[in-house]
């Protein structure tokens, strides 16, 4: 029984990170209106973030903070640094992705992927 | 001073950038985008002419940490040729922008626009330069995000530039997280996100399923950027619908960089050896790369708008340059960066000119050019010898890449692929024809817009058409820093395989 579980309950927080990334994704590719889509893609990059978060956990170690005991089991901060870095890079993606939207509403009157594209088509028909 | 040159081309855009969107008056931020991006390209010919002369790699330590803990920049025969392009088109791409921005963006605009386009050219540069992978991903997204705000600017013209940037934006967005998540991978797998550390680590785990979902994932986010058939649908809309000089500069640099980068990750890190790559990831590109080539030409030749006509064409160049990369081989590599510079040109030029015209006559369509031969002698002739480059005619840079492209496809004895290569390359003979008889061979139709053209409307393009002429004629030393290039990740003892 173990020998069939260890595995997957050893690794629980991949097959976490994989579902979440599946659900962000669908949403992105599915969904026709446009501030789903964000939320999407939000929740897309939400689980990158925790595969890396989770990766830099190291068994019984403890925050990456000098305490001055050698003996000491630090986490990796690494990835924590990093995934800082991806977090402002996502907030600003999905600002400029609002603020298009916004614009995309004002012009448009419609936020709905098909209505978009009905509009786009019939005015290429008669320009 | 002149060690410090690697981080100063990334790092003045990057500083000019905010200075140019506080001072609010259009022609003092044209004046810095100008002297900024020119500042760049001498630095980057400074730095390309140093690289060639002394041979070797050169390597910038920022803040004097040594890799792999710190983060360094590095200038070899690959980001020394890359370099000069993107700096280069912007340059030129700036020169024309004062024009064409004046005609289409609102004044209110005009300094966020310049900062935007210093902070994307800053982010290309920075891709291109640094030796960290998770620093590509910054620049990357530094690049992008200023990229999505410029197509939509386009916006007070054309509100199709909105859903235009928004998809960009979104798939952009996709395959820069997909790239996030195959480095991932490779850090677990190996503790390092230096490009040179990983490369010298990845060997211990080459046969672990890991490292091939990483190498999948890389490749995919990469293939995205890159607008590599079948992942092109943002391209069309985002380079028709965007500001006229944004679609040039884009054009001639976005795509390269990302093309850049798949070549810096898949040789440089992975290695031409690494068991199933030239089986997996090189059948791919070779595949999608030939059918782009040709789903890129046909649709150009259908199309009637001249800035999705070149769009579709970029799919097409695009695949050429995936065909000389998925040759695995030196002479392959070096066809990818001979067509690389040699595209960079050639769509400058036509996006310029095309600019030009689009920015007087609202719109850049078959119908706008019909007759213009007359009117517009000078500019016209700039698009057909552009076009003529496209096609790979003699004396033209396209033939250039052209030739080494298909002597590397027969160094493999890729007979079928060759012959692909150039029925595609003559069927753009197509729609440059249908050009030339709209220009040219048509009356102008009654009641048609007046269309006219001053030096400084048609010079930056002529510079690129002259550029693309002189490398075409002359073109050994670029073949050779070309070559150079691809021995950074084929040594030249397997050239010959």
């Amino acid at each position: 029984m173990s020998a069939l579980l260890d595995p997957i309950l050893g690794q629980w927080n991949y097959y976490l990170v994989i579902v979440l990334m599946m659900i962000g994704f669908y949403a992105v590719i599915a969904r026709g209106n446009m501030v789903k889509k964000i939320v999407g893609l939000n929740i897309f990059q939400t689980s990158v973030f925790m595969l890396y978060i989770s990766m830099g956990k190291v068994a019984n170690g403890t925050a990456p903070i000098l305490t001055g005991d050698p003996n000491t089991v630090y986490s990796n901060p690494l990835p924590h640094v990093l995934i800082l870095t991806a977090i402002v890079v996502g907030v600003s993606t999905t600002a400029v992705g609002y603020a298009l939207i916004i614009r995309i509403q004002e012009s448009f009157g419609s936020i709905e992927d098909d209505d978009i594209i009905a509009m786009l088509d019939d005015e290429e028909e008669t320009s | 001073m002149m060690q410090h040159l690697p981080i100063l081309q990334v790092l003045l855009p990057l500083l000019a950038a905010p200075f140019a969107a506080m001072l609010r008056g259009r022609d003092v931020a044209w004046g810095i985008a100008f002297i900024t991006t020119g500042t760049a390209f001498l630095i980057s010919i400074a730095l390309f002419l140093e690289q060639r002369a002394l041979g070797t790699t050169m390597v910038y330590e920022l803040g004097n940490w040594a890799a792999p803990i710190g983060i360094v920049y590095v200038i070899d025969a690959a980001s020394a040729l890359v370099l000069p392009v993107i700096s280069g088109v912007g340059f030129i791409a700036t020169l024309a922008a004062r024009q064409l921005v004046a005609a289409e963006i609102d004044p209110r605009d005009h300094s966020l626009f310049y900062a935007a386009w210093l902070l994307t050219i800053a982010g290309m540069l920075g891709q291109v330069t640094t030796g960290d992978a998770f620093n590509i991903f910054v620049f990357l997204e530094i690049s992008s995000l200023s990229a999505y705000a410029l197509v939509a600017m386009g916006s007070g013209r054309d509100r199709r530039a909105l859903p235009a940037a928004f998809n960009y934006l979104i798939l952009g967005t996709v395959g820069a997280t997909f790239y996030v998540i195959g480095l991932g991978l490779l850090y677990m797998l190996t503790g390092t996100l230096n490009l040179a550390d990983l490369a010298e680590r990845l060997p211990q785990v080459e046969e672990t399923r890991a490292v091939f979902t990483a190498m999948a994932f890389i490749a995919l986010g990469l293939f995205l950027k890159m607008a590599l058939f079948p992942l092109h649908f943002w391209l069309v809309p985002a380079y028709a619908h965007a500001p006229s000089a944004v679609t040039a500069l884009m054009a001639s640099t976005a795509t390269k960089v990302s093309v850049y980068v798949l070549i810096r990750l898949i040789f440089g890190v992975f290695g031409v050896e690494f068991p199933g790559l030239a089986d997996a990831v090189g059948l791919a590109i070779l595949t999608l790369g030939i059918a782009g080539a040709f789903v890129g030409t046909l649709a150009a030749i259908v199309e009637t708008d001249l800035k999705k006509l070149f769009a579709q064409s970029s799919i097409a160049q695009l695949g050429y340059m995936a065909i000389g990369i998925g040759a695995m081989s030196a002479t392959g590599l070096a066809a990818a960066f001979l067509h690389l510079f040699n595209h960079a040109l050639m769509k400058g030029a036509l996006f310029l000119a095309i600019g030009m015209i689009a920015a007087q006559a609202g719109r850049a369509t078959m119908g706008t050019i019909q007759g213009a031969g007359k009117q517009i002698p000078i500019t016209m002739t700039a698009i057909l010898f552009g076009g003529l480059a496209l096609i790979g005619v003699p004396l033209t840079a396209g033939f250039i890449s052209k030739v080494y492209l298909v002597r590397a496809l027969l160094e493999q004895n890729f007979w079928l692929l060759a012959g692909l290569t150039f029925i595609s390359s003559a069927l753009a003979l197509a729609y440059v024809w249908k050009i030339i008889e709209a220009a040219w061979l048509q009356p102008r139709p009654a009641g048609a817009p007046e269309l006219s053209e001053t030096a400084s409307q048609y010079v930056p393009a002529w510079i690129m058409v002259f550029a693309t002429l002189g490398f075409g004629i002359y073109a050994t030393p670029l073949v050779e820093a070309a070559f150079a290039a691809a021995h950074v990740f084929i040594p030249s003892t397997m050239g010959a395989n």
